[in-house]
């Protein structure tokens, strides 16, 4: 870590002070509460998950004789214009929307492993190339980018996929490789050499055990993004056809109601994905507080 | 002793914007490139996008138009052949607007850049005072609720935000214009400015958001930081007040990188402008794009691809020069081909900055939702990678 300990501002005794009470109360250690907050987060988002795939079509298919309902208790997010249940679509939709996520986000932070390690490890050509298309990556607007993609890909579902899990790669790519470089000057690695060990060895060993922790984190920190990215394509029209629900073409469709005042249409479906975008930062955020105990000492 | 550093310093400047620009057209150049092999790949057909679906033409007929296009020439031709005409000004015709790319490019990148302008300006401006604010009253009432606001807006979809906006403001309580950019039914020639602006404010307000929000966050860590440093508490013994110290300490050090990150956030200016325009109808470079990629048309895709990668680029440049020209501990350091040196030159009778606090990012940083600058930091400041981080 690159921030000093400081022992005397003021403000990090107080917060210590604070967290002794606390915990003094609730008996249960930070690192404790850290992990029953991260299985709420990964029971939470299961279950979203799950009850979107085993849901009968029916439960978002149109009812008629319920069009243009308010949020009621029967009806929590409402019902649009063709008496569809708002609530099971957005359930269904948000499930869809973290496959892709899923998806995207494991082929991106694999392309981000094998790139950032060959750029730390190969050096050279190799690390300049890299450097040189990570920039280049990130260097067209990131929704452009995936237009183009989803154009190429002729728009649909696998233009979506395909363009949203092509593109997250950069900015793990990024941090993989400075840790990388930072662990191959560690002085453990340098004894290892010293040593005799093969670089296989040290990178099984060494190297990798320091990587996996960071890998994990990054790759749940792309799945908000992911998912955000996947919204706004779908918004825009380059995604899945309409009578699919995704987050993305509730809200078009909602957009397209805009004046007759039915504020639920949009707000509930966007607030829910504003929401599991939140439970995935935190779950990493979460995640890299466990990976990394020095983070509880500063 | 002044003149030689002054001409070694107006030396590695001139080396740094040459290096800088040639990095620039490379990666415009690559940017041309794989956007050209994106769209050539695409299974759409230009012809039957330019004469339009409902069209009977005989397929004798549509073979001749590719064939007058260049159509059936190898990719590598075309590619060649398009270059050449984009040098010369020419990036061929809307097949959707009918209008040579380079009019719809420039009357939209105005509209665009209006848009942009006023977001980019009001998220630096407000999020750097709030973040500031909550950052000197760390722990506070405002210091929670800001910073618990700002961490959700800053993931909150935009075109999310830009509906509620359009909803509360527009259809409840009529504020503001239902989108577009001028009025509906109105002459070009009696649209006023006042009319341009009173249709510009809510986008932009919405575009501005998530930047407040980031701009926000980013300005309270450092500010924190900084004023939780040695040479913060040094200033605190020696009694200087709590205005004092952030205008020595706090503000110099929290500018800087505030200003880079604004620069550097244009990538996601712009898909953000893309989406918000896509809401308001605003008709602007976002709202082509979403309309050339939905239509199939192809050359003003490749147009605003090229334009938004030189926005995004220069962005990114002129971060990294401002962060050369501004810095006086980087225009002490920045001499060219300094060999490897652990340490920074101790110039600190002349810095105006009583330490020098560490300002790059941690190597182990989780990935931000906003791009890093392209490369080329400074010399000499930054941790190097590779280097032994236990000195």
């Amino acid at each position: 870590m690159t921030e000093r300990p400081n022992s005397f501002a003021l403000d990090n005794r107080a917060e210590l002070h604070g967290a002794d009470t606390y915990t003094r109360v609730f008996a249960i250690n930070k690192r404790t509460r850290t992990l029953i907050l991260l299985a709420f987060f990964c029971f939470l988002i299961a279950a979203v998950m799950i009850a979107g795939f085993v849901m009968d079509p029916q439960a978002y298919g149109p009812n008629y004789d319920l069009k243009r309902q308010m949020p009621s208790l029967n009806h929590l997010f409402g019902t649009d214009y063709l008496g569809r249940d708002m609530l099971a679509r957005t359930i269904k939709g948000l499930s869809l929307s973290m496959t892709i996520g899923l998806v995207a986000s494991l082929v991106s932070a694999g392309i981000a492993v094998v790139l950032g390690i060959a750029s730390a490890t190969l050096g050279g050509i190799t690390d300049r190339f890299v450097n040189w298309a990570v920039d280049l990556a990130m260097g067209i607007p990131h929704l452009v980018l995936m237009i183009l993609i989803s154009f190429m890909m002729g728009r649909g579902l696998t233009g979506v996929v395909v363009a949203v899990a092509i593109t997250h790669w950069p900015s793990l790519t990024r941090v993989i490789r400075a840790e990388v470089l930072q662990l191959r000057g560690e002085p453990y690695v340098k004894v290892a050499q010293a040593l005799g060990h093969g670089s296989l060895w040290i990178g099984a060993r060494h190297i990798l055990p320091h990587v996996l922790p960071q890998f994990l984190v990054g790759l749940i920190l792309l799945f908000p993004h992911a998912i955000l990215h996947e919204a706004a394509l779908t918004f825009l029209g380059f995604g899945l056809p309409f009578d699919q629900p995704a987050i993305g073409s509730i809200l078009s469709e909602a957009m397209k109601h805009l004046s007759t005042g039915m504020w639920w249409l949009a707000f509930f479906p966007g607030l829910s994905l504003l929401i599991v975008v939140l439970l995935f930062k935190a779950l990493g955020e979460n995640l890299a507080l466990l990976t990394n105990p020095h983070s509880f000492h500063t | 002793m002044h003149v030689s550093r002054w001409i070694s310093s107006s030396i590695s400047a001139a080396t740094y914007i040459l290096g800088t620009t040639a990095r620039l057209l490379s990666l415009l150049l690559a940017v041309s490139i794989l956007s050209f092999c994106l769209v050539s790949a695409a299974p759409f057909d230009p012809v039957t996008a330019f004469i339009g679906p409902e069209a009977v033409i005989s397929p004798e007929q549509k073979a001749a138009i590719a064939a007058h296009w260049g159509l059936y020439d190898p990719p590598p031709l075309r590619y060649v052949a398009w270059l050449n005409n984009v040098l010369h000004g020419d990036m061929g015709i809307s097949l959707i607007y009918r209008q040579p790319v380079t009019e719809i490019l420039l009357e939209r990148a105005l509209a665009s850049l209006a848009l942009m302008g006023l977001a980019w300006a009001l998220s630096g401006i407000l999020g750097f005072v709030m973040g500031v604010v909550c950052g000197v009253f760390k722990g506070s009432v405002f210091d929670k609720i800001t910073k618990t606001c700002a961490l959700a807006l800053s993931v909150a979809p935009t075109f999310w935000l830009a509906l509620l906006a359009l909803m509360v403001f527009s259809v409840f309580l009529q504020w503001f214009p239902m989108g577009m950019a001028v009025p509906a039914g109105k002459l070009a020639g009696d649209v006023t400015l006042a009319d341009r602006l009173w249709h510009l404010i809510l986008p932009a307000l919405v575009l501005s958001v998530s930047g407040v929000a980031n701009v926000t966050l980013h300005t309270r860590e450092k500010m924190v930081t900084a004023l939780a440093s040695n040479y913060a508490n040094f200033a605190r013994a020696r009694s200087e007040s709590r205005w004092q110290l952030v205008r020595r300490h706090g503000l110099r050090n929290v500018a800087l990188p505030a200003l880079t990150l604004q620069f550097a956030s244009f990538a996601e200016l712009f898909g953000g402008s893309v989406l918000a325009e896509q809401v308001f109808s605003y008709p602007g470079l976002g709202s082509a794009v979403t309309a050339a990629g939905l239509r199939g048309d192809i050359p003003l895709l490749l147009g605003i691809a090229l334009v938004s990668a030189l926005f995004v680029f220069s962005g990114n440049v002129i971060a990294n020069v401002l962060y050369g020209l501004i810095d006086p501990r980087i225009r002490e350091s920045a001499k060219p081909f300094r060999p490897k040196q652990k340490k920074l030159p101790d110039t600190s009778s002349t810095s105006p900055l009583p330490n020098t606090p560490d300002t790059s990012s941690s190597p182990v940083s989780l990935p931000s939702p906003l791009p890093p600058v392209i490369a080329l930091k400074p010399t000499g400041y930054h941790r190097r990678p590779g280097g032994c981080s236990h000195d």
